[in-house]
């Protein structure tokens, strides 16, 4: 089944929007607590940050019978480094963002971790797309 | 009145209820729905939170308690009561004139369930630290609560603390107590007076526990009515002795922060079930904090506002507090005789591990599970989305889901069925046959005492 979410960049009070209603079905398919678990908190990760740094994006999920694929295409400044961008701490976020209580650079790490298979791609200056995948 | 459709503590009486959509419109958990008129509640949803309840405009929804009449079969006759209970009565009225309404109602025996709380608090405040990983701790004070995260966010069962509450605890220590006085554990009868529906489930049904000690259950509005009528105003004995082992901590543990004021650095305490759920939908994606301690509790002003306590909640509130402070905090008696000598109530205090019973799946069998939410879907963009209950399901969502499952039929909604008669699909009687299949015969006819008219009950 095919689902597809807007994320607007800079509405912190929407974030996570979308990562509550891929649980409430998850939960209807009976997939088990953790795994559950880990899948919604990639995505809200994700979520927040579009929301922190891009200017709009979205968010296209694929459940199948065995895995979650989710796509996360955000237009926005792009990561110039990636490899820095997946270490643990590191971080752009604004001053204004992290006062908000997000941005302490754990993000990337942080889905990486709860997913399967991670892939990112990203151009300076135009946008960045996730893609994550998790067995069931 | 006629029992009729049982579950846990709660009984619909058909007699009563007369079909209306408060109750399902407020229940947290979707668990009730309405069909032939009357209200029904599904077992496994239920999680006893009694805001059903509360909702309904006709008293329809009641709770089974055991006849008071019992405690004579017993030669030690025990109530046990949450300090709660206290708050209630009007402030004329003495610790001691209640105490001794209390014993001339029948008891022999009477308990403020809060007593061995310095135990119950040093054993939680050993778990917390013992199990660093499963943080923030979540209280399992609140029976509905363990329920709650039992039934819909099973991920967060391994949070819950391994330890009784004071309402199972206060039954050992009372029997440890008595039998120093020379008495044999069978000639006691342990009565609990509860401020809610859930405890009562609770207690007959223990989650986390396998068997329960408690022989009766009575409600607070219950006891609290017969002590209004064996009360007097005349200077009553001096039962302080009774309450020598209570302390401050005790009597405001079952209000909101009553916990949370004891246990880790950052604790936070929560009162009413939707509040509750908000924040554990956040707690399960990891969009809060760090926490140490989470106090849970299913309703407004905790205790104070149990759905079988009389009067104002925050009256209540107000004079508990006030008794708090002429009490000596728990650490003062931590060296009480008492105390020291429940060694063994200090094991029974662990309690079993609590399983998560995860209530919301479309069907054990992915594939088809997968399905029936594909069908809901398309099923939903036909629905008006008023989400008005006029179906019997609380909500446009909740019909869809019902319909995959075989429970309901697209000429549930009013509306579909409004188009479809324009459109000629389907001829005017039979339209009304099919609502007063929900909602009952002749529900519909114009009537001046029907039952839930206009205020009742408000």
């Amino acid at each position: 089944m095919k689902l597809q979410f807007t994320i607007e960049g800079g509405n912190f009070s929407n974030a996570g929007h979308a990562a509550s209603e891929i649980k409430k079905m998850l939960k209807q398919l009976g997939i088990e607590a953790r795994c559950i678990r880990n899948i919604v908190i990639a995505m809200y990760e994700a979520e927040v940050n579009v929301v922190a740094h891009a200017f709009e994006g979205q968010i296209l999920v694929d459940i199948e019978t065995d895995k979650i694929t989710t796509e996360i295409i955000d237009k926005g400044p792009g990561i110039p480094d990636i490899e820095l961008a997946m270490q643990e701490g590191y971080s752009t976020a604004s001053k204004k963002v992290r006062e908000m209580g997000f941005g302490a650079g754990m993000g990337l790490p942080n889905i990486k971790k709860n997913t399967d298979e991670f892939y990112i791609e990203s151009t300076v200056n135009s946008g960045t797309t996730l893609k994550m995948i998790n067995y069931f | 009145m006629s029992p009729a459709k049982r579950y846990h503590a709660l009984t619909i009486d058909e007699q009563k209820c007369m079909g209306c959509t408060h109750c399902m419109k407020v229940c947290p958990t979707e668990a009730i729905r309405v069909a032939g008129g009357l209200a029904e509640i599904r077992a496994d949803r239920c999680v006893d939170c009694g805001h059903c309840m509360r909702a309904c405009p006709v008293k329809a929804i009641y709770v089974e308690q055991d006849d008071l009449q019992n405690i004579q079969s017993f030669k030690y006759r025990v109530v046990l009561f949450p300090a709660v209970m206290i708050g209630q009565f009007p402030e004329k009225y003495t610790e001691d004139q209640i105490y001794a309404a209390l014993l001339k109602i029948g008891f022999t025996h009477v308990f403020e369930v809060e007593q061995p709380i310095g135990i119950l608090k040093t054993s939680i405040k050993e778990y917390c630290r013992k199990s660093p990983d499963n943080r923030p701790h979540i209280s399992t004070f609140c029976p509905a609560i363990v329920r709650l995260i039992q039934i819909r966010y099973p991920s967060l069962t391994e949070n819950l603390i391994k330890r009784k509450a004071p309402h199972d605890l206060v039954a050992h220590f009372a029997i440890s107590e008595l039998k120093k006085q020379g008495a044999k554990e069978e000639e006691i009868g342990l009565f609990y007076v509860t401020p809610c529906n859930a405890k009562i489930s609770s207690v007959k049904s223990p989650v986390g526990e396998t068997e329960s000690i408690v022989d009766g259950i009575i409600n607070m509005d219950a006891i609290y009515n017969r002590v209004m009528k064996a009360i007097d105003d005349s200077e009553a004995a001096d039962t302080s002795a009774r309450r020598q082992n209570l302390t401050r901590d005790g009597i405001l543990w079952s209000l909101t922060r009553g916990e949370a004021r004891n246990f880790g650095e950052r604790s936070m305490a929560i009162d009413g079930i939707h509040n509750v759920i908000r924040f554990l939908e956040r707690l399960e994606n990891e969009e809060v904090p760090d926490i140490d301690f989470l106090e849970l509790r299913a309703c407004d002003q905790s205790c104070a506002g149990g759905i079988m306590m009389t009067g104002n909640r925050f009256l209540t509130v107000e004079r508990l507090e006030r008794r708090a402070k002429r009490y000596p905090p728990t650490w003062k008696l931590q060296n009480s005789p008492a105390i020291k000598e429940s060694k063994q109530l200090k094991q029974k205090l662990v309690a079993d591990t609590i399983i998560p019973k995860p209530a919301f799946s479309l069907d054990k069998d992915r594939k088809r599970a997968l399905e029936k939410m594909a069908r809901a879907q398309r099923i939903i963009c036909f629905l008006p989305g008023i989400d008005c209950g006029a179906c019997g399901a609380p909500n446009c969502q909740a019909l869809a889901e019902d319909m995959v499952n075989g429970k309901a039929k697209m000429s549930d909604c009013i509306f579909l069925q409004q188009m479809w008669e324009n459109e000629g699909k389907i001829d005017t009687k039979k339209a009304l046959r099919n609502v007063e299949k929900k909602w009952g015969e002749k529900r519909f006819q114009a009537d001046c005492n029907k039952r839930g008219r206009r205020n009742e009950g408000f």
